[in-house]
């Protein structure tokens, strides 16, 4: 008896909720660390990403609108979910980055706490970055941190789950809404996060996945007028791109820029911070006078 | 309802002694600068008041040295605590010669006595007084402890409120332990030049601020000075991209406060008398030469011919001339290439079919002048309804429902403040969390604190001046960019 041909998985973008092919038909090699054939992701086009940053500018207000609690439970939900995939995803880090068993596992338990701290940091934020402010006149004076709006990420090219998941939670916590370009050589971890997000109870365009060529993808989200913030984490790394260059890009809409910390990425194994989080907020400041 | 009649009361230019000729404060003296001399003038009458020297990038350099070598033996290193004093020291001296600071503001800027003396030096020496609090109490301050300065800081100012710009920025750099080199503008320089003086005054160790004066190349040389840190920029949204273009790639971080277009959003239901004065202060205040201008009326529909009448009536008390007179109400527009900013767009207003209205008031002969100015049926594609014009020149828009205003109001790619005036507390509430902007005014407008963050969405720049928010960029912990 011959042994049983597994069903293999088509991975293709995650954009407004569903699953497209790239709209140009391109696709792309994707292989082991040892140089297997794994998969044959979507090669994303401009049209693409354009398509991807319109889905996440409709999604951000009711995002940004849903209660802190809410966003904070939703996000925890997903977390609950990442446990579930947990196999799955061991096994798309160790063929991709080359790890250990031991390490990969590792790696995936430090992802999942990390959704897991940042979800709850939904309803605390603005009582930890807010504060009243006691100005010389009978004024109410309050400041809040508010999301940016649609963030563009650029992930971190060698840790496919952690570190996409140490730039991309922080960025949702408070209300933004994220196009991620992927990891370009390990990118099936980003779309099996976004199988998870399909099937949580985040709102379709909260989180948009494309993969291809960064070096093709990302000066479009870096020069689009309806993108309001890049962290381009994965920049430092990425081929053919330079993260000056797509900062460059970015100042002509005074977009807010995360730069890469330095020229190589960090394991991200301790990378958590509030002010990852307050990076991709508006401080606003509310005034109203007091008066009988 | 006309003028009052009254007579002159022109406050005395006695009071302060303005020097024939200024050079560059590097190192804790003046110093000739080497690229030549600006003249500046008073713009309400158009006399020359002093030469002024102009930096290049030699001097800038210079300043730059000077900033560092204070920054690391000195003040770095000092404890907070002792430099909190020397801030409280500039604060008291500020308000100790505040009218000499408020006579030459105006001479310099053309904005009325009665605001300078009122609101620019007042705030300029508050916001020393509560950053001297902060620079020993780091670590109380949200941003970890022991948070580290960045070193040495570029700023670049406007010419709209120099002394209090300057205030904003040197306060909350040096209490974290920066030290500055500080560009005014070419037009407004010296308010700056006689803070010099007081930092002299105060004892303040060399090099700890360097002023250096010139145009927009000087200010290019600060910015761009491979060993400055940190820039900050206050001014329109066109330099500002400049100056986020010519730091991308590199290490240094930046504030922005750049344009605004704002919102002044009035309900049927609100006290109509309050926001009239609200809508005259939010765009006539420092002839409407404010980057958070209410220069944008959004009024509910029907109450649009009462507040219009209501308007151009209380319009017509304004009292515009001598800016030296403590009556005055609208000063002198700041310099000859202003005016004809607000001429231009003005008259682009009216040939896109807004109509024009301006107060029936005398221009003096001499100086640069604009009558305060209300368009109506101006249209959201209309270029006075979408740029800055940054005079005093109202567009007046109209809606019928909460979300039509918000969705005009947002539609901008400006986002500095914003006013809502309405008696319903609820649907101010709702509208602020709508309003894409950094600072919301409710039935009160261009309200300014140092308790207060101030800083824009989008175009209108990143980074917060003020409050404790304001410590942020200025610490190498708080800078999230």
């Amino acid at each position: 008896m011959s042994e049983r041909v597994d069903v293999r998985k088509t991975y293709k973008l995650y954009v407004g909720g569903a699953f497209p092919r790239s709209e140009s038909g391109r696709t792309y090699e994707v292989t082991s660390s040892r140089g297997a054939f794994l998969a044959n992701a979507a090669l994303a086009s401009r049209k693409d990403a354009r398509d991807a940053v319109r889905a996440a500018r409709s999604a951000q207000p009711g995002w940004a609108s849903a209660t802190a609690y809410n966003r904070g439970q939703v996000l925890y939900r997903v977390a609950e979910l990442l446990e579930g995939r947990r196999a799955q995803f061991v096994a798309d880090v160790t063929a991709g980055e080359g790890l250990s068993a031991a390490r990969a596992e590792a790696a995936v338990s430090a992802a999942i706490d990390r959704w897991v701290w940042y979800a709850g940091w939904a309803d605390k934020v603005a009582q930890v970055a807010g504060n009243a402010n006691p100005v010389a006149g009978p004024y109410f004076n309050l400041s809040s941190p508010e999301p940016t709006g649609v963030v563009g990420i650029v992930a971190p090219q060698r840790s496919s789950l952690l570190g996409l998941v140490s730039v991309l939670a922080p960025v949702i916590v408070t209300g933004n809404t994220a196009v991620v370009i992927s990891s370009q050589q390990r990118p099936l971890p980003a779309i099996t996060l976004g199988e998870v997000l399909a099937t949580s109870d985040v709102p379709g365009g909260v989180v948009n996945v494309l993969t291809g060529k960064t070096a093709e993808v990302a000066p479009i989200l870096a020069s689009h007028m309806d993108v309001n913030a890049l962290d381009l984490a994965g920049a430092a790394e990425s081929d053919g791109v330079t993260w000056g260059e797509l900062e460059a890009l970015a100042a002509d809409t005074v977009k807010r820029v995360r730069r890469p910390e330095a020229d190589t990425e960090p394991t991200w194994r301790t990378d958590q911070s509030i002010g990852q989080i307050l990076a991709f907020t508006e401080t606003k400041t509310v005034w109203h006078p007091k008066g009988m | 309802m006309s003028a009052f009649e009254y007579a002159p009361a022109p406050e005395s230019r006695a009071v302060v002694d303005i020097a024939s000729s200024y050079g560059l404060f590097i190192n804790g003296e003046f110093t000739e600068g080497s690229a030549g001399s600006l003249k500046t003038i008073n713009p309400a009458t158009e006399e020359a008041l002093a030469e002024v020297a102009v930096a290049d990038e030699s001097d800038v350099d210079r300043a730059v040295a000077a900033a560092r070598r204070a920054q690391e033996k000195v003040w770095g290193p000092m404890p907070g605590s002792e430099r909190a004093k020397y801030l409280y020291r500039i604060a008291r001296l500020l308000a100790e010669r505040s009218r000499e600071f408020a006579v030459l503001e105006t001479l310099d800027n053309g904005k009325p006595i009665r605001e300078s003396r009122d609101v620019d030096v007042p705030l300029a020496s508050a916001y020393f007084f509560y950053y001297a609090g902060w620079a020993d109490k780091l670590d109380h301050a949200g941003f970890g402890a022991n948070p580290q300065p960045h070193g040495v800081v570029g700023q670049v100012i406007p010419w709209n409120f120099p002394l209090l710009m300057l205030s904003w920025k040197i306060a909350p750099a040096l209490a974290t332990g920066n030290t500055v080199v500080l560009k005014p503008a070419e037009t407004t320089p010296l308010t700056a030049l006689l803070f010099a003086e007081l930092v002299q005054q105060a004892g303040l160790p060399a090099g700890v601020v360097n002023i250096v004066t010139g145009a927009g190349a000087t200010g290019a040389a600060v910015v761009g000075h491979r060993d400055v840190d940190k820039v900050a920029f206050t001014g329109s949204t066109a330099v500002g991209k400049g100056i986020a273009k010519q730091i991308a790639g590199t290490r240094k971080h930046a504030t922005l406060e750049l344009g605004g277009k704002a919102a002044n959003i009035v309900f049927a239901d609100a006290p109509i008398d309050q926001a009239v004065e609200g809508i005259v202060n939010g765009i006539f205040f420092n002839q409407g030469q404010v980057c958070c201008a209410g220069s944008r009326v959004l009024v509910e529909e029907s109450m649009h011919d009462e507040l219009i009448d209501r308007l151009k009536a209380r319009l017509g008390t304004l009292r515009l001339g001598d800016p030296m007179d403590k009556n005055t109400d609208i000063g002198a527009i700041n310099s000859a290439r202003q005016l004809q900013r607000i001429s231009d767009l003005s008259d682009a207003g009216e040939a896109e079919g807004a109509v024009r209205w301006s107060a029936d008031c005398a221009i003096p002969e001499n100086g640069f002048w604009f009558p305060p100015t209300v368009f109506t049926q101006v249209s959201a594609a209309h270029r006075i309804a979408r740029e800055e014009i940054f005079g005093p020149v109202l567009s007046v828009l109209t809606f019928r429902t909460p979300a039509e205003a918000i969705a005009k109001a947002n539609n901008t790619p400006y986002g500095l403040s914003a006013g809502v005036w309405t008696e319903k507390g609820s649907r101010i509430l709702w509208m602020a969390d709508r309003l894409r902007a950094g600072v919301v005014w409710a039935n009160t407008f261009n309200k300014f604190d140092p308790t207060s963050p101030f800083g824009g969405y989008k175009e209108s720049g990143y980074g917060r001046e003020g409050g404790r928010q304001g410590l942020g960029p200025y610490l190498v912990e708080g800078s999230t960019r």
